[in-house]
């Protein structure tokens, strides 16, 4: 009885005894969320459009994150070592698109997905080549990002906000409203869905593919990134934060595939989920629930919802 | 509807298929196939399953690439061509089997077929400001009396995934007019429909034929359908040509009641 005690109520007792604490793990957890999403909008972006999970997503976050504080060291002013940076992410997409999705076209899935893994180690031998392989601190100020907390007292405690917290929220709900905006109401975006829905029917409308894809991956591109910079400026910018990449897999079962909201919802679910199950439901079994309970949380869904919360059965093809 | 092409008038060649073979590994989908399709007619392409038809639509619109032989449209000579580039030319088409957009609006997709017709600058779109918004404001009145001439107004706004086969048909014809064609290519568009269904959509398609002028080749296997609505029809069998000319000529023709009508009608 003990046991089932300390797992279905004394949790929520503590939650009503230091309600500050709560709201201060919900926040954190929301901001954690917020990121996850991130990455896995970029998954969704190119998933949507050629069809294919890039396992690459996660080292383009790195690589983005690296160029950008690599040129700021080689010199370049941080304003200019953005615009720099996102060149880099357009010439690779270009390349991507005319060095390993054209030549595949028309191949099974899998042999796409395959083709991502290349693209990922790629990536990694040419950041090491050009940056070294050692970790970086992110340019925050250079880049005008706050820094520093902010305080506020409530209920009958404190509940602290990072200011770089906060910035990476705004940034990143004024970047999915961006997107939101950019797919439905413009020609290209248009475009993009058209392609997601049937690449026959596009073609035959005078959509070219590989211009689209060219633009699908320079979004992804961008999205890495800002992800990358959000996070270099939570961390460091190392080949180790990849494996957050792996953090997305769970928010795109709980999502869907397919759906931008439901990389949104899907992240915020993930973050502030695995948030709470390790601040309150962590001591019982010694802690470190942190990095697995989002699993967890994925295989719950793949059993009793396999096409996400948003997404289509599209999720079959994986 | 149909930006009349200057250089080529009513009745002259707009598109030659000259001696063209296209096979996939071993098989022979189309073997040395020649015809032409003039300006404002209606051809029917005919045939048994498997003839090639549907191969024949996909080379002249760039999807195959014909290991022989040469496609001449407006005059201008190509063996092999992109599908984007063939709808810039002014080839736009409808499939077999629905291919729409299905997660869009019937409105989205229509518009879809505008694509190419809108140039508005890259930065502008991502603002929805200035020319863009202007342009977007001028393509959506084109599609609107594309919608009133389909009459398909009531289902606007609904995701054509949702909508019933026939609808869905209706809808994809509306994109490929929205491109402006030169050349229509209809795959066989009353597949699947009922009499009511077919009447419509027999009505819209002599109605771009006679009041825009568009030039339509089309692939059916309602008979009635094909003798009442072309001028005159190609017939292919085993990726040959069988016959060639009008309906009553095709019609009389024995190797064609042989292959493929049966008694004659």
């Amino acid at each position: 009885m003990d046991i089932l005690f300390k797992i279905l109520i004394d949790p929520f007792l503590q939650m009503g005894a230091m309600p500050d604490l709560f709201v201060q793990t919900i926040w954190d957890g929301f901001v954690t969320g917020v990121l996850y999403a991130l990455i896995a909008l970029g998954f969704v972006l190119i998933f949507k459009a050629s069809g294919v999970f890039n396992f690459a997503q996660g080292i383009m976050v790195v690589f983005a994150g690296l160029t950008l504080v690599g040129l700021y060291e080689m010199g370049l002013p941080a304003p200019l070592a953005v615009l720099v940076t996102l060149g880099v992410m357009f010439v690779l997409a270009l390349a991507i698109e005319r060095v390993v999705l054209r030549p595949l076209v028309n191949q099974p899935d899998i042999i796409l997905f395959m083709a991502t893994f290349g693209i990922t180690y790629f990536l990694i031998g040419l950041g090491e080549l050009i940056f070294g392989g050692n970790p970086k601190q992110m340019i925050t100020d250079q880049l005008f990002l706050p820094r520093g907390a902010i305080e506020v007292k409530m209920l009958g405690g404190f509940v602290q906000f990072q200011k770089i917290d906060i910035a990476a929220a705004v940034i990143a709900v004024v970047m999915i409203v961006a997107l939101a905006v950019f797919f439905q109401k413009t020609r290209i975006g248009r475009a993009l869905r058209a392609v997601a829905d049937s690449h026959k029917a596009a073609l035959s409308v005078g959509i070219s593919l590989n211009q689209i894809w060219v633009i699908v991956w320079f979004t992804a591109g961008i999205v890495a990134l800002v992800t990358g910079i959000m996070w270099g400026a939570r961390s460091d910018v190392s080949f180790g934060l990849q494996v957050i990449a792996l953090k997305a897999l769970p928010v795109l079962i709980l999502g869907g595939f397919t759906s931008v909201p439901g990389a949104i919802v899907g992240g915020l679910i993930i973050g502030i989920g695995e948030k709470l199950g390790e601040f309150y439901w962590g001591p019982l079994v010694g802690g470190g629930i942190e990095s697995w309970l989002a699993y967890c949380i994925a295989l719950g869904f793949l059993l009793f919802r396999p096409q996400g919360l948003f997404g289509d059965k599209i999720i079959e093809r994986i | 509807m149909t930006r009349t092409s200057q250089s080529i008038q009513k009745g002259e060649v707009l598109l030659a298929v000259d001696q063209v073979s296209l096979s996939f590994g071993g098989v022979k989908a189309i073997t040395d196939v020649s015809f032409d399709i003039r300006k404002g007619e209606i051809r029917a392409i005919i045939g048994p399953n498997g003839a090639g038809k549907t191969s024949m639509l996909n080379v002249i619109n760039g999807f195959y690439h014909p290991q022989q032989g040469k496609i001449t449209f407006k005059g201008q000579t190509r063996s092999k061509m992109r599908p984007s580039v063939a709808a810039a030319q002014g080839i736009a088409r409808t499939f077999q089997n629905v291919a729409l957009f299905k997660g869009m609006s019937t409105l989205d997709n229509i518009m879809s077929g505008r694509t190419l017709k809108m140039n508005s600058h890259f930065f502008w779109q991502c603002l929805r400001h200035g020319p863009a918004m202007a342009e977007e404001i001028r393509h959506r009145e084109f599609v609107e009396d594309i919608i009133d001439f389909l009459e398909i107004q009531a289902i606007r706004k609904v995701p054509v995934g949702k909508l019933p086969y026939g609808l869905q048909k209706r809808v994809e014809l509306g994109r490929a007019l929205a491109m402006e064609p030169d050349l229509l290519l209809l795959d066989e568009p009353m597949a699947g429909m009922n009499l009511e269904e077919k009447e419509d959509m027999s009505r819209f398609i002599i109605d771009v034929n006679t009041q825009y002028g568009t030039t339509i080749a089309l692939i059916e296997h309602d008979m009635g359908v094909v003798m009442d609505l072309s001028d005159r029809v190609v017939v292919l069998e085993y990726g040959r040509k069988l016959a060639d000319g009008t309906p009553d000529e095709v019609k009389a023709d024995q190797s064609v009641i042989d292959a493929y009508l049966g008694v004659a009608h």
